[in-house]
């Protein structure tokens, strides 16, 4: 089972995500912010990462320039998952090393499609 | 009441596009027609039908057929289908037509044009594999409403995602303020035409490939048959028809035979006929 680790301030975002993501055979776990994903990837590295940009005490983009650079970090596909809409954060996701983005609001079928581009569903 | 007006309604879908409302499918007829009903100050579909038969044009009919339409599509539905059209029809084609350099493509049905927009981008990923060629896709549809979204071509943040990946949105699509807009580049090759499948394709090129997904099964065997009948007019004799997932023509056509070891395309009759002498194969079978 492949595992997915959702990183959102938003409890009901991340409850709706992983009901999703449960569906799709995902072994789910959470984390609130950046830095609270950053001790979980110490833990145990996931296969999926689903992000928000916008957390309290560590961003997005903070945790996925961290991620990157670390040993390891290379290996989880992560897909920004945000209300930051516009080609300028778009762009800066993805040079920071995202595999994918997802505009919020998403529904089941987006957010699947979006999966089986970067091979996770 | 009810169930009189509802058939009008389904008789003038018949009537405009061929397509069938089938009992099963009439509880949609609310939901569908609820946005005109707003538009025009209407409560119900009685009230509707009387409007219908007091009008002298048929602007209040068409935008009715309209309404009724199902313009469910997005961008690289069925991806499969695309990487099988990539990786080995495409190239076949490519072999056919090295001497003239040019594909002409058929999007039948094309609702909003992400199906026509996929086909284009396929082609301006590979710059270097289509230098020189003219690619020239015609995407048509009966809903003149989905024909002029199609040309308008501005998608919402919804629909843009809907099976785009970020890297190709990025590549191909400006953000306006009035939605994602795609490049000149891949307009350019697009040209969008309302017409209707049973009507013939008056064209002076046939089509290399047609693509014609999930618009048969809105007809009774009979339209379907035509249906049949007007694509194959329209298809170079080596052509190929792509299908849409769970459509055949198998039992509804002679006019042609299901591509071998490709799921969902299909063939005229005459060029499968052709690739069996070649190759040493039942098509008897195959039908």
């Amino acid at each position: 089972m492949k595992k997915c680790l959702i990183v959102d301030d938003s409890r009901v975002i991340r409850k709706v995500s992983r009901h999703i993501l449960e569906s799709l055979a995902f072994d789910v776990s959470e984390a609130e912010n950046g830095q609270e994903a950053l001790d979980a990837c110490e833990q145990s590295m996931p296969d999926l990462i689903l992000l928000d940009w916008n957390m309290p005490v560590m961003s997005g983009i903070e945790f996925i320039t961290k991620l990157r650079a670390r040993n390891g970090g290379d290996g989880p596909k992560v897909v920004f998952c945000t209300t930051e809409n516009d080609v300028a954060h778009i762009r800066a996701a993805i040079d920071a090393g995202a595999d994918e983005y997802v505009m919020k609001p998403f529904d089941h079928e987006t957010l699947q499609i979006k999966l089986q581009l970067v091979g996770m569903a | 009441m009810t169930n009189l007006s509802e058939q009008i309604i389904a008789d003038l879908l018949l009537e405009y596009t061929g397509q069938e409302l089938t009992d099963s499918r009439r509880w949609r007829i609310g939901s569908a027609l609820s946005g005109l009903f707003r538009e025009r100050g209407l409560d119900n579909v009685e009230q509707l039908v009387v409007l219908l038969s007091e009008q002298r044009d048929n602007v209040l009919a068409k935008e009715t057929v309209d309404a009724l339409l199902n313009n469910e599509t997005y961008f690289f539905r069925d991806k499969p289908m695309f990487d099988q059209l990539e990786n080995d029809v495409l190239p076949r084609i490519a072999k056919q037509n090295e001497k003239q350099k040019r594909i002409s493509i058929w999007s039948a049905g094309c609702s909003t044009g992400q199906e026509a927009l996929t086909l284009a981008m396929m082609f301006a990923d590979q710059p270097m594999r289509w230098k020189g060629w003219t690619i020239d896709i015609l995407a048509t549809d009966v809903s003149n409403k989905a024909i002029k979204a199609a040309r308008n071509a501005r998608y919402t943040q919804f629909e843009i995602q809907r099976g785009l990946g970020v890297g190709q949105m990025l590549q191909h699509f400006e953000e306006t303020s009035q939605g994602w807009q795609p490049d000149r580049a891949i307009r350019d090759m697009i040209t969008f035409q309302q017409h209707n499948i049973l009507e013939p394709m008056v064209r002076a090129t046939r089509f290399d490939l047609v693509l014609c997904r999930n618009v048969l099964l809105y007809f009774c065997a009979d339209t379907r048959r035509r249906a049949f009948d007007r694509l194959v007019e329209a298809m170079a004799p080596d052509g190929w028809l792509m299908l849409g997932a769970g459509e055949t023509s198998v039992g509804h056509t002679d006019a042609f035979i299901p591509a071998r070891k490709l799921p969902g395309l299909y063939r005229p009759f005459e060029a499968a006929e052709a690739t069996e002498e070649q190759e040493g194969t039942n098509l008897a079978a195959a039908r």
